[in-house]
């Protein structure tokens, strides 16, 4: 079947079988692969991207079901596709070390950012709760703490076309 | 993980859904959310043939009132429900439950039709239409039947729905100012409810204590008779035999129905406005 | 002012927060093009005979390339990895005769398109003639059903027999207790699941593809298994995501996808599903304890015996030797007139065990503290009392315990005085008290350890030591070649500060380059914390060598005596002392000539990190709930090089080792069917259930290398898990409970709570 569906901004009509998972149609038919599967059961958030602007596991749902729609990836966050800076968050997980060996992080930074967009100034505990489904095994989730309350200090850090300033 | 091969056809109208259906018969199954069926269908324990979407149905998607009742469209998303300020006004207890619901991804995508048509007795949102005595109103070629709540779950995945119908919309009584109570006992957040309880206006009922969201008769009786929360709580497993996994046995499922109904009466209380 | 010691964020992060990493199943690269893919049927049962393997109906569907079965499979067969292990218990790639547990590789089917992977495995069709499953080690260990009928029981390997206790290691103990600890199986479960790919053109050289810990390593075990000479066998580890122990060598897969890219001379690629994973990978841990502690009432703790009957799983792996390093730090940091231990090691119908993120050393740790408490308790005495009374006092030159452990330096009394005194332990005790006496449905507790561990013990191929190239180039940036083998831990940046500490030149102009067998033909990889000890010493000593090449050549240059040069730090540069203007840089020199150097740093020997972790838990006494409220660490791994990664890898390590205490477990049924085979089963631990962690610094240098570091990479797993255990039995203890064993679910602090209570109403006692 066709669909059509705009990725990082860039509208692309593909065919796909009805039974393409999004997660496989961003990175084998749009070739972004910084979007990982982590588990299969919707349980780990790996695959979490921005469909139509709010945080979806995109390895529970049909490219199919996003036909018409938007897509975010990490890929397409802030400005360093076209030569400009990393996104708020981006920037946040660099400074607090919010990463180690970076495998949930694509999910990890779409989820937050999906968070921030639904709750600027979250404290804490929502930080906690927003990020429940999105696992991590290296960083026990100290320092993805501090990033995103971090990047919350940025006005727009829920929006993806955000920027650090230079 | 990656379903065995559908077709896929997306309705545009109710009555096209039904003309879906139809046409499609037992081989079909409806895609709301797809957060219930598309993780069974990932592991092979569900293969349809073809998947009937229904998520952009224009008159599935809505909160409004009706008179005394709150009607919310089938396909209307758990964040929705969870954010709806009709709902945090007049039935609070619905969006509370919608809003605990596995994560913010899931709610993003999961439907109150897709959760309780998929009947999973663990999970939050069927407990809660039994305590907030709902009525699910049901689509079929014939038109539209209500159902109450407590008649529409038959078992484990079973439901009043029959082949060719679709729940198109739920009804909640408007009960602004009473006290309601929820717990949800879990080992993590996002998990399912070990035991769940959900109360509200003398009415309880449970998650996971049973193959369809259990009432404890004897504790609303003792409510209704005017014992007090304590001595009500303490009659919340009475005839009922949950069964055993591995995150809990018969009896301490039972232990928690008591402790948790008590809980939540005690919180309904202390909110109760009324 | 030196780089080391200060908070520098990671080379690594740009391209992995907006490109994501390159994981193996992200690679493009030509040698892959037009790849197959590999899937594996494996074993729904956990004990059964082969009687047929039907592959027709696969090989029919369109796109499958092949199926094979173990009869197509001419590779050697896989010993015992360790000498003193039952050499007869051998397995082939694929199972032949028999499964061993439910995962175990069957058949491989391959397809031209992923997306029919799992159509295609669903069509062939196994016949088993199922056999009773062995499950848990003391069933394995009667030797009634065997996983090996002709090997004649199910012991791979006994350290120690109970000949060898000492009948009368009591007799002068006023108060002996004595406990069965289960120190559960769990899954390592990092975020990317395995995956493999190969490509094998006829005539050529393979070249693999093998996320890992150490490219090296991996290569030599790939070799091995596929009978064929190592300089066949070219290893590349693509960005991995994640490991926790259980990514050395190469497992069954990763060799079978190479041996079928050679016998179709097709490029293959393999990734696995989360259930696979959690149903192949390596488990770890899995140990059932007992523990026997004898001393008097006055808290003086002196006789010790440490009993541990260990499981490897369904084959004999690396889990089969890692009770002999319980074994080794048996007395944990305590002194006794006497310990002793003994170990044996089962097969079960289970995944077979190998390292995770301790590999040995958290049991031991785990099993010591919690008799220590038991203990405590026994004698009505408080446990930090307990434990201050019987360490080992300070001491800075290397300390031999009877168990042959040479701990290099320790301060374990100041690393637990300083855990007590960030918690405020006298008004968490009040608090507690408190509590007691309201009768609140939130109890408090407080639960301690203290441990000493071994890191750097040695490389995969054995010693201690590690090698580093460092090369500067005319443009002024510098490449390092590593045999260490980051996953997540930083090297790309802590090995630029090491080099950019000695050479003068910045962290953005460095580059570190591993993972790669041509490249870096020797390396131990990263794993027992021994990456900065032995590989950042190594990329140090190497830039040191470099600089006093670079002055022989500057000295000529300059026409100078080298003497009379002066190496300068702030511009890469030799000088020659009293004349300003005669000066070269390092680039410069590469200019001429290649500028570059390999050195090898040997460590006298493994060093030992100790701590202490205090760990606040409150019990929800009416359900059995354990909530972690906050949890302070002393972790004392020597000099810290750069405090943001070592803080790092103590939170992470953290969380794991909470996560034991209270969440994970990964169980079997009677018949060996896992229950716990999804990320929806497996309770892995989301940001809701942990506090944020408060780490308390101390340092206490080695002498075994220049810099003064050791490991910390699995403090948090030795010194959380035992804490916060600890912490979970203490809030119930007035109940009457003195043991809950991992993981301390609410049915199960819920069950030890009623059996207390019911032991102590038939005792006549009130509860």
């Amino acid at each position: 079947m066709q669909v059509q569906i705009t990725v990082n901004k860039k509208p692309r009509t593909d065919e796909v079988e009805p039974r393409q998972l999004l997660v496989h149609y961003l990175r084998d038919t749009a070739g972004l692969k910084a979007t990982n599967v982590g588990c299969d059961t919707t349980s780990c958030g790996a695959c979490t991207v921005l469909l139509d602007g709010v945080s979806v596991k995109s390895c529970t749902v049909l490219t199919a079901q996003a036909d018409g729609g938007t897509v975010v990836t990490v890929e397409g966050l802030g400005g360093t596709a076209d030569g400009g800076q990393m996104h708020p968050v981006q920037s946040a997980f660099r400074e607090e070390h919010g990463l180690q060996c970076g495998f949930c992080t694509p999910g990890m930074v779409m989820a937050s950012v999906g968070l921030l967009s639904e709750n600027p100034n979250p404290t804490e505990h929502e930080v906690r709760e927003g990020l429940e489904g999105n696992y991590c095994r290296c960083t026990g989730y100290h320092n993805i703490l501090r990033a995103v309350l971090l990047a919350a200090q940025s006005p727009d850090a829920g929006k993806p076309e955000a920027q650090v300033s230079a | 993980m990656i379903p065995a091969p559908f077709d896929y056809v997306r309705a545009t109208s109710a009555e096209h859904i039904l003309e879906l259906m139809a046409q499609h018969g037992d081989e079909a199954k409806l895609l709301a959310g797809g957060h219930s069926l598309l993780p069974m269908m990932k592991v092979r324990l569900a293969s349809p043939t073809v998947l009937i979407d229904i998520a952009s149905v224009p008159e599935l998607s809505y909160v409004k009132v009706d008179g005394d009742d709150l009607v919310i469209g089938a396909t209307t998303s758990h964040a929705t429900v969870a954010n709806s300020d009709l709902i945090q006004a007049d039935a609070p207890l619905l969006s509370y439950a919608a809003a605990q619901i596995g994560d913010p991804q899931i709610r993003h995508r999961g439907t109150i039709g897709g959760s309780l048509a998929h009947s999973d007795p663990a999970a939050d949102l069927p407990m809660t239409l039994v305590a907030l005595d709902g009525t699910f109103e049901l689509l079929g070629p014939s038109g539209t039947r209500s159902v109450k709540a407590e008649d529409f779950f038959i078992g484990y995945f079973e439901t009043a729905l029959e082949h060719d119908e679709i729940i198109s919309a739920v009804r909640v009584p408007r009960r602004p100012g009473v006290g309601w109570g929820y717990e949800k006992f879990t080992r993590r957040a996002n998990d399912w409810a070990i035991v769940g309880i959900a109360t509200v206006a003398g009415r309880v009922a449970m998650a996971n204590m049973g193959s369809i969201p259990a009432r404890p008769v004897a504790t609303e009786q003792a409510l209704a008779g005017g014992q007090g929360i304590a001595e009500a709580a303490a009659l919340a497993a009475d005839g009922i035999e949950p069964a055993g996994d591995m995150h809990a046995t018969t009896a301490y499922r039972q232990h928690l129905a008591r402790v948790l109904t008590r809980r939540a009466l005690e919180t309904a209380a202390s909110r109760n406005q009324a | 002012m030196s780089i080391l010691g200060t908070r520098v964020v990671r080379n690594e992060d740009p391209e992995l927060l907006t490109k994501g990493g390159t994981y193996t199943d992200d690679l493009i690269d030509e040698r892959l093009d037009g790849a197959a893919h590999l899937i594996f049927v494996r074993s729904p049962v956990a004990h059964a005979r082969i009687l047929s393997i039907d592959t027709s109906e696969a090989l029919k569907l369109p796109g499958v390339v092949a199926v094979y079965t173990a009869a197509d499979v001419d590779l050697p067969i896989i010993n015992p990895p360790m000498p003193m292990f039952n050499q007869d218990m051998t397995q082939t790639p694929l199972a032949s005769d028999k499964v061993r547990y439910v995962g175990e590789p069957v058949a491989i089917v391959v397809c031209d398109d992923p997306y029919i992977r799992e159509d295609a495995a669903e069509l062939v069709e196994v016949e088993y003639d199922i056999l009773p499953a062995v499950i848990g080690m003391p069933n394995a260990a009667k030797d009634e059903v065997l996983l090996w009928e002709s090997v004649g029981t199910n012991t791979v390997v006994d350290f120690g027999t109970p000949d060898d206790l000492d009948p009368n290691l009591f007799d002068d103990c006023e108060v002996v207790v004595s406990h069965l600890i289960q120190n559960q199986r769990i899954h390592p479960a990092p975020m990317e699941s395995r995956s493999g790919a190969a490509s094998w053109p006829e005539g050529e050289r393979l070249t693999a593809w093998i996320p890992s810990q150490g490219a090296q390593g991996a290569k030599a075990a790939l070799a091995a298994q596929l009978g064929i000479d190592a300089a066949e066998v070219h290893v590349l580890t693509p960005d991995v995501g994640g490991a926790f122990g259980a990514r050395f060598g190469a497992d069954v897969e990763m060799v079978l996808t190479a041996w079928v890219a050679g016998k179709l001379h097709r490029p293959m690629r393999w990734s696995e599903t989360r259930y696979e994973n959690l149903l192949a990978m390596t488990h770890g841990r899995a140990q059932e304890q007992r523990v026997t502690i004898g001393g008097s009432r006055d808290g003086n703790m002196k006789k010790y015996r440490l009993e541990v009957l260990a499981d490897c799983g369904a084959y004999p792996k690396i889990g089969g030797i890692l009770p002999s390093l319980t074994r080794l730090m048996t007395p944990g940091t305590y002194v006794f007139d006497k310990a002793e231990s003994i170990a044996k090691a089962v097969v079960t119908n289970t995944t077979p065990i190998g390292a995770y993120r301790g590999a040995g050393r958290p049991e031991a740790t785990a099993a010591i503290e919690r008799a220590v408490d038991i203990f405590a308790a026994e004698i009505g005495m408080d446990p930090a009392d307990v434990r201050r009374k019987n360490l080992v006092p300070k001491f800075t030159e290397p300390h031999l315990t009877a168990f042959g452990a040479l701990y290099d330096s320790g301060d374990y009394e100041t690393a637990l005085n300083k855990a007590l005194e960030a918690a405020n332990y006298e008004d968490l005790r009040k608090e507690q008290q408190l509590r007691r006496e309201r009768g609140d449905a939130k109890q408090l507790g407080i639960g301690m350890s203290s441990y000493v561990e071994i890191t750097g013990a040695g490389s995969e191929s054995g010693d201690p030591n590690e090698n580093a190239t460092v090369e500067v180039h005319p443009d002024g940036t510098v490449t390092i070649l590593t045999g260490t083998s980051p996953h997540g831990q930083g090297h790309a940046t802590a090995w630029a500060m090491m080099a950019s500490d000695t050479l003068g030149i910045g962290i953005d102009k460095i580059t570190v380059i591993h993972g790669d067998t041509d490249l870096i033909p020797k390396g131990g990889g990263t794993g027992g914390s021994r990456s900065l000890q032995q590989g950042g010493m190594a990329v140090q000593k190497a830039s040191i060598e470099l600089v006093d090449i670079a002055r022989t050549r500057a000295a000529e240059l300059l026409e100078a005596n080298e003497a009379d040069l002066q190496f300068n730090i702030d511009d890469s540069g030799f000088s020659v002392a009293g004349v300003p203007s005669s000066t070269v840089t390092l680039a410069k020199l590469a200019e001429k000539e290649r500028l570059f150097i390999n050195a090898v740093f040997a460590a006298p020997g493994a060093t030992f990190p100790f701590g202490a972790h205090l760990a606040v838990v409150e019990v929800d006494v009416e359900t059995g709930k354990a909530t972690l409220e906050r949890i302070f660490c002393v972790d004392d791994a020597g000099v810290v090089m750069n405090p943001l990664l070592f803080d790092g890898q103590r939170h992470g390590g953290i969380a794991q080792g909470a996560a034991q205490a209270f969440l994970e477990e990964f169980i079997y049924d009677e018949d060996g069917n896992p229950l716990t085979a999804s990320f929806a089963d497996y309770p892995f631990l989301s940001a809701t259930e942990v506090p944020s962690f408060d780490l308390v610094s101390m340092v206490t240098p080695t002498t075994y290398n220049p810099m003064g570091v050791k490991g910390v990479g699995e403090a948090g797993t030795i010194g959380a898990t035992p804490a916060v255990q600890n912490a979970v039995v203490d809030a119930v203890s007035h109940l009457g409970v003195r043991h809950i064993d991992m993981p301390t679910s609410p049915r199960v602090v819920w069950e030890a709570i009623e059996a207390a209570r019911s032991n102590s109403n038939s005792n006549g006692k009130v509860a």
